[in-house]
C-alpha cells in the first residue's frame, strides 16, 4: 500500500520544532551550571532537545503514515473558528466597551448567527444574560468586571 | 485511635452549617456538570477556582471536591437515557444502561447506578482514610532525588495512557514544561521566555491555562454541530427508581468489583476512571454466568463502571494530598487550587492542615449520601438540564470563564491569553494532542525543576545522585521503562486496544 503524507501530523511537528528551536537558543543564553549548582538554562536546555528530537519524530514518521481516510469537517471547524474569532474580538472590545456590553455582543452572536434564533430572542437572551452577569457579579457578589465608557 | 479522632475533627468541620452548604452547591453542580455531555468537572473547577478565592479554603476544597466526585454520579443519567457520556468516565455505562432504558427499565438503571456509586464512593473514601496518613509518613523520608523521581514517573504514566500517541502526549507534556517555565526563575531572578512583557514576569496563571484548554476549548468543540438531545422518557417516582431485589443481588460482585478496583487504579497516576470503568467492566463480565448477555441490557454492567468511577475518586486524592502528584487534568486543577490557598500538597499536608484533610474526607461521607438522597428521586428534575438550550449554556460559560480570569488577576493581558490558550486547546483536540500531559506539566514543571537543581546542589552537579538513592532510582528506571514501552510490541498492542475501546 502506497504511503503517502500525514500533512496534520508534518505541520504540528515543524511548528513544535521551530517552538524547540526557540527554547534551545533562549537556554543557551542563560548559565547552564555555576558555583551553585544548575542555573536557569540547565532544564530548559533539556527540555527544549527532548521536544526538539521528538518533533523530528513525528514530522518524519508523518511522511511514511498512511494518509487517513477520515475527512476534515471543515465547515464544523470553520463553526468554531468563527465563535473562537467572537471571542477574541469581544476580549479586545473588553477595554473600550467594558464587560457587560462586550458579553452582550458576543451572546448575540452565538444566538443569532451561530444558532440562527430569530433576531428579537437573540437581542433579549444577550440583554438578561448580560444584565445577569451584572447582578450577580459585581452587585452581589463584589467581583470586580472589567468596565468601558458607559461605565459598566 | 488517630484515624478515628482525625475524622471526628472532619465530621467536626464538615458538619458547619456553612460547609455543608457548599458541599451540598458542589454535590449538585457536580451532578449537572456530569449530566451534561461536553462539560467536564476540570473545565467547571477551573472556572469556579477563581471565586473561590475569597472563600474559607475548606468551605473550598470541599465544594470542588463535591463538584469532581459529584460528575461521576450525574454522568450516569446522560449514558442511560441518551447512550451519550455525559462524562468520560461513564461511557460503558451507555452499553447495558442504555440497553436497559429501551427496554422500559431506565428507574432501575438510574436507581442502581446511584446505590453502585454510593456504595463504592464511600469504600472510595475509606480507602482514602486508611491508606493517606501512612503513605504520607512514608514519603516524609523523601528528598529532592526522589521527588523528582515520582515526578517522572507520574508524567510518564500519563504520558502512557493520554492518547494513542505517546509522542504527541510527550511533546503535549513538554509544552507544558515550558509554559511553566515562563516567568522569572527564583533561584537566579533571570526572565526567561518572557518576550519582553512585563506581564509575563511573573509567569502564565495556571488558572488562564486550565480554563482556556478545558473550558473555552470545550465550548468551540461543542460549537462545531448544533445538534438536538432526545431524551428516553424518565420514570416519575421514586417507586419507578428503585431496583428490585434480584437486582441488587444480581449487582453483589459488581459492588465489590468497582469499589476495589477503582480504589486501586485511582491511586496510579494517570490511568483515571474512564480505564478504571473499563477493567472492572471486563472483569464483571468475566466472572459473569451470563456474559454472554452483556451489552442487552444487564444491571451488572452498569453496576460496576458505576461503582468504580466513583471509588477511583477517593483513590486519586491518596497520591495529590500526601505526595503533590496529581494523576488527571482534575487532580492537577485541584493541586493547583490548594497551592493558590497557601497550602503545600505532600507528605507533610496532612500533619500541618488536620482540619482540612479530615474535614475534606468526612464531607466525601455525607456529600455521597446527599448524592444517593438527590440522584434517587431527583432524577427526573436533573434531566432537564439537558432541555437547557445550548445558544444560551455556551456564552454563559463564556462569560463565567472571562469572569473567572479577570477576577484573579484583575488583568485583560490574562484574558487575551485565556482566548488564545482557549484556541491552542481546540486545535489541540483536532490533532489529538491530549490535554493532560500539557497540564500536568505546568503543574509539575515548576517543582520538578526545583527538585532537580536542588538535587544537583546537593551532589554538587552530578547527575548520580538520581540514581544512587534506591527508591529514586526505581522510580526513574520504572519512569523509563513505560516510556520505552511503544518499542515492545505486544505491550504497546495492548495499550492501543486499551485506549481505543
Amino acid at each position: 500500500m502506497a504511503r503517502k503524507f500525514g500533512a496534520a501530523d508534518f505541520y504540528s511537528g515543524l511548528v513544535l520544532a521551530a517552538l524547540a528551536t526557540y527554547i534551545i537558543v533562549q537556554a543557551r543564553q542563560w548559565e547552564y551550571l555555576g558555583p551553585d549548582g544548575p542555573g536557569p538554562g540547565f532544564f530548559p536546555l533539556w527540555y527544549g532537545i527532548a521536544m526538539a528530537a521528538l518533533s523530528g519524530v513525528l514530522v518524519l514518521s508523518s511522511a511514511w503514515r498512511e494518509k487517513s481516510a477520515e475527512r476534515v469537517e471543515w465547515q464544523k471547524i470553520g463553526r468554531a473558528l468563527a465563535v473562537w474569532f467572537a471571542l477574541a474580538v469581544s476580549v479586545a472590545a473588553l477595554k473600550p466597551l467594558g464587560f457587560v456590553a462586550s458579553f452582550a455582543a458576543l451572546t448575540f452572536f452565538i444566538a443569532a448567527v451561530m444558532y440562527r434564533r430569530p433576531l428579537a430572542l437573540a437581542a433579549a437572551v444577550a440583554a438578561a444574560s448580560a444584565a445577569a452577569f451584572y447582578v450577580l457579579f459585581p452587585l452581589a457578589l463584589g467581583v470586580p468586571l472589567p468596565a468601558g465608557v458607559f461605565g459598566f | 485511635m488517630e484515624i478515628l479522632a482525625g475524622l471526628m475533627q472532619g465530621f467536626a468541620v464538615a458538619l458547619q452549617p456553612a460547609n455543608l452548604l457548599w458541599c451540598l452547591v458542589g454535590v449538585v453542580l457536580g451532578t449537572v456538570v456530569g449530566i451534561m455531555p461536553g462539560l467536564g468537572p476540570p473545565a467547571t473547577i477551573a472556572m469556579l477556582l477563581p471565586l473561590t478565592f475569597l472563600m474559607n479554603p475548606a468551605g473550598a476544597m470541599i465544594m470542588l471536591a463535591g463538584i469532581y466526585y459529584g460528575a461521576k454520579y450525574g454522568g450516569s443519567t446522560t449514558s442511560i437515557l441518551l447512550n451519550v457520556p455525559g462524562e468520560s468516565a461513564s461511557v460503558v455505562t451507555c452499553l447495558d444502561g442504555y440497553q436497559m432504558a429501551r427496554q422500559g427499565r431506565a428507574g432501575a438503571a438510574l436507581g442502581i447506578a446511584a446505590i453502585a456509586s454510593f456504595i463504592a464512593g464511600t469504600v472510595g473514601v475509606l480507602g482514602l482514610m486508611l491508606v493517606a496518613p501512612p503513605l504520607a509518613k512514608v514519603a516524609l523520608s523523601f528528598s529532592s532525588p526522589e521527588y523528582f523521581a515520582l515526578m517522572a514517573l507520574g508524567l510518564a504514566m500519563v504520558v502512557l495512557l493520554a492518547g494513542r500517541s505517546m509522542v504527541k502526549a510527550l511533546l503535549a507534556m513538554l509544552a507544558g514544561l515550558w509554559i511553566a517555565g515562563i516567568g522569572t526563575d527564583l533561584f537566579s531572578t533571570t526572565s526567561r521566555f518572557t518576550f519582553g512583557r512585563m506581564e509575563l514576569l511573573s509567569g502564565v496563571d495556571f488558572v488562564v491555562v486550565a480554563i482556556g484548554v478545558f473550558a473555552i476549548a470545550e465550548v468551540l468543540a461543542n460549537m462545531e454541530a448544533r445538534e438536538e438531545t432526545r431524551l428516553l422518557p424518565v420514570p416519575k417516582g421514586l417507586r419507578n427508581l428503585l431496583p428490585t431485589v434480584q437486582d441488587l443481588k444480581d449487582c453483589r460482585f459488581a459492588f465489590a468489583n468497582g469499589s476495589v478496583v477503582g480504589f486501586l487504579i485511582g491511586v496510579l497516576p494517570g490511568a483515571g476512571s474512564t480505564i478504571a470503568s473499563f477493567i472492572s467492566y471486563g472483569l464483571e463480565k468475566a466472572v459473569s454466568r451470563r456474559r454472554e448477555r452483556f451489552g442487552t441490557g444487564v444491571v451488572e454492567g452498569v453496576a460496576a463502571p458505576e461503582g468504580v468511577n466513583n471509588s477511583e475518586t477517593g483513590g486519586a486524592l491518596v497520591p495529590l494530598l500526601t505526595l503533590g502528584i496529581p494523576g488527571s487534568g482534575t487532580t492537577a486543577v485541584l493541586l493547583a487550587a490548594l497551592v493558590l490557598w497557601g497550602f503545600k500538597p505532600g507528605p507533610l499536608f496532612i500533619p500541618e492542615n488536620p482540619a482540612l484533610f479530615w474535614g475534606l474526607v468526612a464531607s466525601m461521607y455525607i456529600g455521597n449520601v446527599m448524592l444517593l438522597i438527590l440522584n434517587l428521586p431527583l432524577v427526573p428534575a436533573f434531566a432537564q438540564v439537558l432541555r437547557a438550550p445550548a445558544f444560551v449554556l455556551y456564552p454563559v460559560i463564556l462569560g463565567i470563564s472571562i469572569v473567572g480570569v479577570y477576577s484573579a488577576s484583575g488583568s485583560l493581558f490574562d484574558v487575551a491569553l485565556l482566548a488564545a490558550f482557549g484556541l491552542l486547546g481546540y486545535v489541540m483536540r483536532k490533532l489529538d494532542y491530549p490535554a493532560a500531559p500539557l497540564i500536568l506539566g505546568l503543574v509539575l514543571g515548576g517543582a520538578m525543576e526545583r527538585a532537580l537543581r536542588q538535587s544537583l546542589m546537593m551532589s554538587e552537579g552530578s547527575l548520580s545522585i538520581l540514581v544512587a538513592r534506591p527508591i529514586s532510582a526505581v522510580m526513574l528506571s520504572l519512569a523509563l521503562l513505560i516510556l520505552l514501552i511503544p518499542l515492545f510490541t505486544k505491550v504497546n498492542a495492548w495499550r492501543l486496544r486499551a485506549l481505543d475501546s
